[in-house]
């Protein structure tokens, strides 16, 4: 192992610890190894994937580790909002109050508004999460939910009520990324595109509010290197805090036209015998929502899925898609894993 | 919210100051930088094109929940996020005219010096 790669988002941003890779790096025995610390947000584990990938294809290293580790539940709820909200745009946006999750509610209300869809429609998704998460021993809520209990729950940050907000929780995954030609044969997965793209920061800034410019991009950008069309994927995963951010990204990738995206919850399209599986280990929602550490989860998920072994798995499934993204969609890692035959 | 970085913006956050490009007119918020660009002081007038109402609040607004947010597009274009003021959540909707007014926007902690600077309220 050349190198020890960790993605951790809210460490330094909630004054708990600093570039964790050597402190991670120590605790496996492995001083002295080349380390890097990724914080850019929800973004932080798809980045570090890519980054161990971008180092093994240039030789640099035969192999790296890739930690995605996140750390929440020492501080209260307050201290965490702030921490979040360092991905707005901080000066003309968290100065003002505004939240990550407020962002996402204006989002929702915005769409609720152009398309004339309510907030009920979007339950799909949550319940779908959960209803997946049921046996996964590594998510945070393994219950289901059900459309009308939604509708009766708290609000967070009006249009989004509790059950439609992920929690943000503690977890750690980890993947080690080789070219090795021996390693692990017939249960290899290949990281089939890789892919970055960034988007303004300030939502106000953006031409369009309800079009997520890197989602789109980023994962076009992987369809043309995996050499694939979008009906090619089996199984997916994205930052799906809520169901609008999951609406907004399957707009954007092409698999609902605009303003139809809630219909994808309400056939049945993302639920495990849908054309467009997700969430399948729980999701943000149910699974938790790990922030830096999510880009890391997904490829062990995923990688599961594609190994026939996950929790609440789809039968066959040979192409998975990850999607992560820190703040709105400001940096957007895509990534496409295709199974062995 | 610190005194410093808060007084480097001190014209866009008490009078809504954005800038105009001297060549092309285009008005802009927050105001830029550059030999290009030359102040403009913005109406204060727009509508809301989407809000929501906050109930789990960062640091330093925990007193002020439930608060509502709103992004603002101002009569010369360019969009503002901000808190609204003088209403309730019952009273706002999309569309709806508003006019900035200067308000306490929080406090710099332990100094306790007070950062005022834009919300909207409902048009008068």
């Amino acid at each position: 192992m050349g190198a020890v790669y960790v993605a951790n988002a809210l460490g330094a941003a909630l004054g708990i610890q600093s570039d964790v890779a050597p402190a991670v790096a120590a605790a496996l025995g492995m001083t002295g190894v080349e380390t890097l610390s990724i914080d850019a947000g929800g973004a932080a584990g798809g980045l570090a994937v890519r980054q161990a990938m971008l180092a093994v294809a240039a030789g640099a290293h035969e192999a790296v580790l890739v930690v995605g580790v996140e750390k929440v539940s020492d501080v209260l709820d307050e201290r965490r909002e702030s921490a979040l909200a360092l991905t707005t745009d901080t000066d003309w946006e968290a100065a003002h109050g505004v939240t990550l999750t407020a962002q996402w509610a204006m989002l929702m209300r915005r769409y609720m508004h152009e398309y004339a869809v309510a907030a009920a429609d979007f339950a799909p998704f949550p319940v779908n999460a959960h209803a997946n998460a049921v046996p996964n021993k590594a998510a945070l809520y393994r219950f289901a939910i059900s459309a009308d209990k939604l509708k009766s729950a708290g609000m967070i940050a009006a249009p989004l009520g509790l059950l439609d907000c992920s929690t943000v929780a503690d977890g750690a995954a980890a993947v080690v990324i080789t070219a090795h030609p021996d390693a692990q044969a017939g249960r290899r997965v290949r990281i089939v595109a890789s892919t970055v793209a960034s988007d303004v920061v300030a939502l106000h800034d953006r031409a369009d509010l309800l079009d997520l410019q890197g989602v789109r991009t980023g994962f076009a950008r992987a369809l043309a290197q995996a050499n694939i069309s979008r009906d090619a994927i089996d199984v997916a995963d994205m930052s799906d805090p809520h169901g609008i951010a999951a609406v907004l990204s399957l707009e954007a990738m092409g698999y609902a036209a605009r303003g139809t995206g809630v219909m994808l919850g309400q056939t049945g399209a993302i639920t495990p015998s849908g054309s467009i599986p997700l969430a399948l280990s729980g999701g943000c929602k149910a699974r938790g929502d790990v922030m830096g550490a999510l880009g890391v989860y997904q490829v062990v998920e995923m990688t599961a899925q594609l190994r026939g072994t996950a929790p609440t798995q789809v039968p066959g499934a040979r192409v998975a898609l990850t999607q992560c993204m820190s703040g709105i969609g400001n940096s957007v890692v895509t990534h496409i894993l295709q199974g062995e035959e | 919210m610190e005194l410093a970085r808060h007084w480097r913006l001190r014209n866009a956050r008490y009078r809504l100051e954005g800038s105009q490009h001297r060549q092309h007119g285009q008005i802009v918020f927050p105001p830029r930088e550059g030999r290009d660009w030359q102040p403009f002081p913005l109406s204060g007038k727009g509508t809301v094109l989407t809000y929501s109402e906050i109930h789990q609040a960062p640091l330093g607004h925990e007193g002020e929940v439930p608060y509502l947010v709103a992004m603002i597009e101002l009569a010369e274009g360019p969009r503002v996020t901000a808190q609204l003021t003088d209403c309730d959540a019952a009273e706002v909707h999309i569309g709806m005219a508003v006019e900035m007014v200067t308000r306490l926007l929080g406090d710099t902690g332990v100094d306790g010096l007070l950062l005022y600077g834009y919300k909207f309220r409902p048009e008068l």
